[in-house]
């Protein structure tokens, strides 16, 4: 793990990368590193997350700025502007059910080739997909997805890069941190080594790439 | 009493003790406001909360708790956090008793749409697919009509959120349940007549015998 300044973390990320965001309706999103991302004016992104927030608001300053080619999402309701840029051509949006999104995630991070789930059976989302039936029930079959960055929010990181989430800002960060090839983190709180007891690491620290200083 | 109350009122008493809820935003969160007294019900918000609280008091807000609309809660004592594919296991691995969602059609065999009016309306399905195909039970709750029009209905026009039907319809009018895959008019609204019911409905309704008035608990919110 590496500590680094703001400016270089977001320098990292080059235009037309995939990014993983942490956040649920702009909830425990890495703010300080989207805004970097906005005044660099780092482009035609992919971005996967559980939703686009609200206007103005987390992804949504990406979105907003036009920065964002693709958004692999489950809910855009709260944004109107991703659903006009959706309309627009602007950004393509694939819409994809939330517990399968992030179970697409933690395929990817744990090394699983797919996920079978019934969610989707006989909706629009089956199509293009295949189907296997096992012991008479049909699933899905889903592909894992990665990323090159993930982009996390944590409540507190230790010095090695342990990490502990706070409340409902937990969400999809967790599971990022698993499935990115460099994963970016910006901590609330940076706290000694020891501080956040073996039982309460949430993120162990050899997933954690960057750290963003304070 | 308007709709929504009757609605939310009706559904509560589907609640049982030590239950594990997921309720859906708009009517649906109402029915936390009437669960009957004396009953413990575990009411989990799907971006990682048991225990989901009311709004907090003034000047008590803790931006890091939410519910799944994105609005400001407080967490009840008991309450528990967790990551969202912990959420989502909950729900498709059957853990949660009972749901509460919303809906626009639901047709003569239980399926239901409530996710998408295309053209107009395309917000993404958030947990809406997951919860339908993976809660024990799928309870909608929902106006009956919707500009004068059924919104019980022979066949879905809009797309589907599962194939998996629901379990219990509750409106402002009625309760229909889907034995055997068949629409079948079980209760009636304090005051409303079977006719009135079929009259307001598109899909043929199988009428029990037994059809009685809905139970709508105490009249004070618990």
């Amino acid at each position: 793990m590496k500590t680094i300044g703001l400016g270089e973390a977001a320098s990292l990320i080059p235009d037309g990368a995939s990014v993983m965001i942490g956040g649920f309706m702009g909830v425990g999103t890495p703010e300080r590193v989207i805004d970097e991302l906005v005044r660099r004016g780092t482009g035609n992104l992919t971005v996967i997350a559980n939703d686009t927030a609200m206007p103005g608001v987390g992804i949504g300053k990406l979105i907003r700025a036009g920065l964002v080619r693709r958004a692999i999402v489950s809910h855009i309701g709260l944004n109107p502007e991703t659903q006009q840029q959706m309309i627009a051509g602007k950004t393509d949006v694939e819409l994809v059910p939330q517990g399968t999104l992030i179970e697409r995630i933690r395929a990817g991070g744990f090394g699983l080739g797919g996920v079978l789930t019934a969610t989707g059976v006989g909706t629009v989302v089956e199509k293009g997909k295949a189907t296997i039936i096992l012991d008479g029930k049909t699933y899905l079959v889903e592909r894992p997805l990665r990323a090159d960055f993930a982009l996390v929010s944590a409540f507190a990181a230790d010095y090695l890069g342990n990490l502990q989430y706070a409340l409902t800002a937990r969400n999809f960060n967790p599971v990022i941190a698993m499935a990115a090839d460099a994963v970016i983190v910006d901590a609330e709180h940076i706290v000694p080594t020891g501080v956040i007891a073996p039982d309460h690491v949430m993120t162990p620290a050899p997933l954690v790439d960057y750290l963003v200083a304070h | 009493m308007d709709a929504s109350t009757i609605i939310a009122r009706r559904i509560a008493q589907e609640l049982r003790d030590g239950m594990l809820v997921n309720l859906g935003i708009g009517i649906p969160t109402l029915v936390a406001n009437y669960v009957p007294a004396g009953l413990h019900v575990f009411f989990q918000s799907e971006n990682g909360l048991i225990g989901t609280g009311p709004v907090p008091e003034e000047g008590m807000r803790q931006a890091r708790l939410t519910d799944a609309g994105g609005r400001v809660v407080t967490a009840l004592p008991g309450a528990s956090t967790f990551d969202s594919a912990t959420s989502f296991g909950l729900i498709r691995g059957g853990h949660v008793d009972m749901t509460v969602l919303g809906g626009l059609e639901v047709d003569v065999t239980g399926r239901l749409a409530n996710w998408t009016i295309p053209g107009k309306m395309v917000p993404g399905m958030g947990g809406a697919m997951d919860l339908v195909s993976g809660a024990r039970r799928v309870v909608v709750a929902m106006q009956h009509t919707a500009k004068g029009k059924s919104k019980i209905v022979s066949q879905c026009r809009l797309p589907l959120t599962s194939v998996r039907p629901v379990d219990l319809v509750v409106t402002e009018l009625a309760v229909i349940a889907f034995p055997n895959g068949r629409a079948t008019l079980l209760e009636v609204a304090p005051g409303v007549q079977v006719a009135d019911v079929l009259a307001a409905t598109e899909a043929p309704l199988i009428v029990r015998d037994d059809v009685h008035p809905m139970p709508l608990g105490s009249e004070v919110p618990a």
